[in-house]
């Protein structure tokens, strides 16, 4: 089987989709022409034409509210947003009008939708390049908020993000574009939505993440192996809805848990999944349950410096993983 | 050499003034037609007076009333074909009657009922829109759609006078400029959104100017003239339809009522401005034009109210009788199936656990 790059399974989704349906399109800023700032679309434009890779005028909010007008209408639009961080001036659409379409027509509607936009920091990005949103989303009925983390999985589930019937944000990090490389296959596949994979089996502590950390996390637990400490790593891969029964699953593994996200602390999927097991896993635990996650600052520093103190890295996972382990 | 405002002449397109007379060409309608927009107005005149009294009764919700809008809503809905999209904000009901939606809908979505929202299968109308300007850029989704598909439909957005200051009715005119899509921008301008009157709402002129600088047409019409809505909205679908792109037209008009039940407009609106503008009333004043042409008589006019009296009892009677809706429903509609979290919660409700 082939190994393909994150983005290039990303694309291989799209162009796979848009050639099995015609319904499916492309809309976003320099998606076109330019084929997306990170080059996510390149090459879409000459094969689909403009009207199918729409290059938008420069306004977030009417790029998700024509997506949306146009999947209700039938359409199955990918919404591009280029960076999360742009994502703002859309919520209203995203959240009162995506998210409700199905609920306040009583079923009448539904928006079959997909905003991709890549996310997180750690590429000098400085504040509006490189910020985690899924905490604003992830809290929202309606919306289904995806984070893969292998090129595998990134194909799979954008293919059932596109197919899926209701609105999915799918956030990408942009830092996994051309760091991940796994095994794809040419063949169209889906991954479903809402389901955590084991990514590594262990006795001694659980960790539960997604996204970039999940690699960190991977990488931190093989150092640990070979201190004669046995990791469990569950990535989330979905956030929202999230995967209760994998969740209770890792944590019963081995009874301690540590969660991890790049996002900042407060009220962040971490929490959440914190609740989950506090209220059905309690007794099943040997530790209190620890977050590792970016600080509750504004936003990614600009300073080098200042954005390694942000960002987590292998060595930040495998000292929090540790004291966990010595608890 | 600069660009400015005050060289841009706007002159308003009246057919009818407002003692009825022609002042304008009249519109190609057959007899039938006029007669039928006239129907149109006084039934929906005789339901929104209703609503409210319901209100006031406790049958119905907070209802925003439409008195006054009458001719802007009809004479606009009445240039569409069936098949044509609307895009309603949520003072429309005459406007979506026109279109198809039964008044016992709307009367069940101000009732809170849970299928309120529902619409007959055919009726190609967008859910309510309560979040001001949230309509537009999806309108322009509809009209994007259109141009792709080739399906020659055209997309009409209804928007208040208010809903011109948000950023999504100016990115959407941007995005449909581009695209030249085939959309309609009907803007009632009632002059007051809730307590804010239309000259502290914007500095511009007129509203339908509010296009020129995307490139899109714009026309300032008689609100209340029911043929020149009508002959201005034809002539904005004709272009969508023949792939000319946008339009914006201005409707004149005014709130009569308060903004919504909740609201009164005695606080911030002087007795006099609601004077004024009931000697302009667009249903007298079409009822002036139908008399002149001998369409219509004193005898017709005391049959139609008591129709309209026995239609609305009717429509009521529906509403209220029908069976109201579940709390388990409300589960079922956040996705298309239920998550595991909402398949609990919904357990829980069915249980009686939670009420």
């Amino acid at each position: 089987m082939a190994t393909k790059l994150y983005i290039e399974a990303i694309r291989e989704a799209i162009s796979q989709e848009m050639r099995l349906d015609d319904s499916v399109f492309v809309m976003g800023e320099d998606v076109g022409v330019r084929g997306g700032v990170f080059r996510v679309t390149q090459g879409l434009y000459e094969e689909f034409g403009e009207m199918r890779v729409i290059d938008a005028p420069l306004a977030e909010s009417a790029i998700a509210g024509v997506a949306i007008g146009a999947a209700a209408y039938g359409l199955k639009p990918i919404a591009e947003i280029q960076f999360a961080d742009f994502i703002l001036p859309a919520v209203n659409q995203i959240i009162s009008e995506a998210a409700k379409m199905r609920y306040r027509s009583n079923n009448d509607w539904q928006c079959p939708l997909v905003v991709r936009a890549p996310y997180g920091g750690g590429v000098h990005g400085a504040l509006y390049h490189s910020q985690s949103v899924e905490a604003l989303f992830y809290h929202v009925p309606g919306l289904k908020v995806v984070m893969p983390s292998t090129a595998y999985d990134a194909k799979g589930l954008l293919i059932s993000a596109i197919r899926d019937p209701d609105p999915v944000l799918f956030f990408e990090h942009k830092g996994l574009y051309r760091m991940v490389k796994d095994e794809v296959p040419d063949d169209i596949y889906t991954v479903p939505i809402g389901k955590a994979a084991v990514r590594r089996t262990g006795e001694d502590i659980t960790v539960i993440t997604y996204g970039l950390m999940a690699h960190y996390a991977l990488e931190a637990a093989e150092e640990l192996e070979k201190e004669g400490i046995s990791a469990y790593v569950l990535d989330l891969r979905t956030v929202s809805p999230l995967d209760k029964e994998a969740i209770l699953e890792a944590v019963r593994a081995t009874g301690k848990v540590l969660i991890i996200h790049e996002d900042n602390k407060t009220g962040g999927v971490g929490a959440e999944v914190s609740a989950i097991i506090s209220e059905e896993a309690l007794f099943d635990l040997d530790a209190p349950i620890m977050r590792l996650c970016g600080p509750d600052i504004p936003a990614m520093p600009f300073s080098p410096t200042m954005e390694r103190y942000y960002m987590l890295n292998p060595d930040k996972v495998a000292v929090a993983m540790r004291q966990l382990a010595a608890f | 050499m600069w660009i400015k405002p005050e060289d841009l002449t706007v002159s308003q397109v009246q057919i009818l003034n407002e003692a009825g007379d022609l002042v304008g060409e009249a519109p190609n309608l057959t007899s039938a037609q006029l007669i039928d927009m006239y129907r149109y107005m006084v039934i929906a005149r005789a339901y929104d007076e209703r609503v409210v009294r319901l209100q006031r009764q406790g049958r119905v919700g907070t209802y925003a009333p439409f008195s006054g809008q009458e001719a802007a809503q009809v004479g606009s809905a009445f240039a569409l074909e069936k098949s044509d999209w609307v895009f309603p904000s949520y003072r429309e009901v005459p406007a979506l009657w026109v279109h198809g939606i039964p008044l016992e809908n709307s009367l069940l979505y101000t009732m809170g009922h849970v299928h309120g929202a529902r619409l007959p299968e055919g009726v190609n109308a967008f859910p309510v829109q309560i979040i001001i300007a949230g309509q537009t850029t999806q309108a322009m989704g509809s009209a994007l759609a259109s141009h792709y598909l080739g399906d020659k439909l055209v997309s009409l957005c209804y928007l208040g006078d208010g809903a011109t200051s948000q950023g999504d009715f100016h990115e959407s005119l941007n995005f449909a400029s581009v695209w030249k899509l085939p959309a309609i921008y009907l803007i009632q301008n009632n002059q007051w959104a809730i307590s804010m009157p239309r000259t502290r709402q914007s500095g511009s002129q007129t509203l339908a100017q509010k296009g020129l600088a995307y490139g899109i047409p714009g026309i300032q019409v008689d609100g209340n003239d029911v043929l020149a809505v009508y002959q201005v909205t034809q002539e904005a679908v004709a272009r969508a339809r023949a792939g000319e792109g946008p339009s914006i037209i201005e409707a004149v008009t005014f709130r009569m009522g308060p903004h919504t039940t909740s609201d009164d407009p005695t606080r911030y609106r002087s007795a006099q401005e609601l004077e004024d503008w009931k000697q302009k009333d667009p249903i007298v004043r079409f009822k002036r034009y139908l008399l002149n042409e001998k369409l219509w008589d004193d005898g017709k006019e005391a049959a139609l109210l008591q129709e309209a009296a026995e239609q609305i009892e009717q429509v009521v009677k529906a509403a209220e009788g029908k069976p109201k809706g579940t709390l388990e429903e409300s589960f079922d509609y956040v996705y298309e199936s239920l998550t595991p979290r909402l398949r609990e919660q919904k357990a829980a409700v069915a249980k009686k656990e939670v009420r």
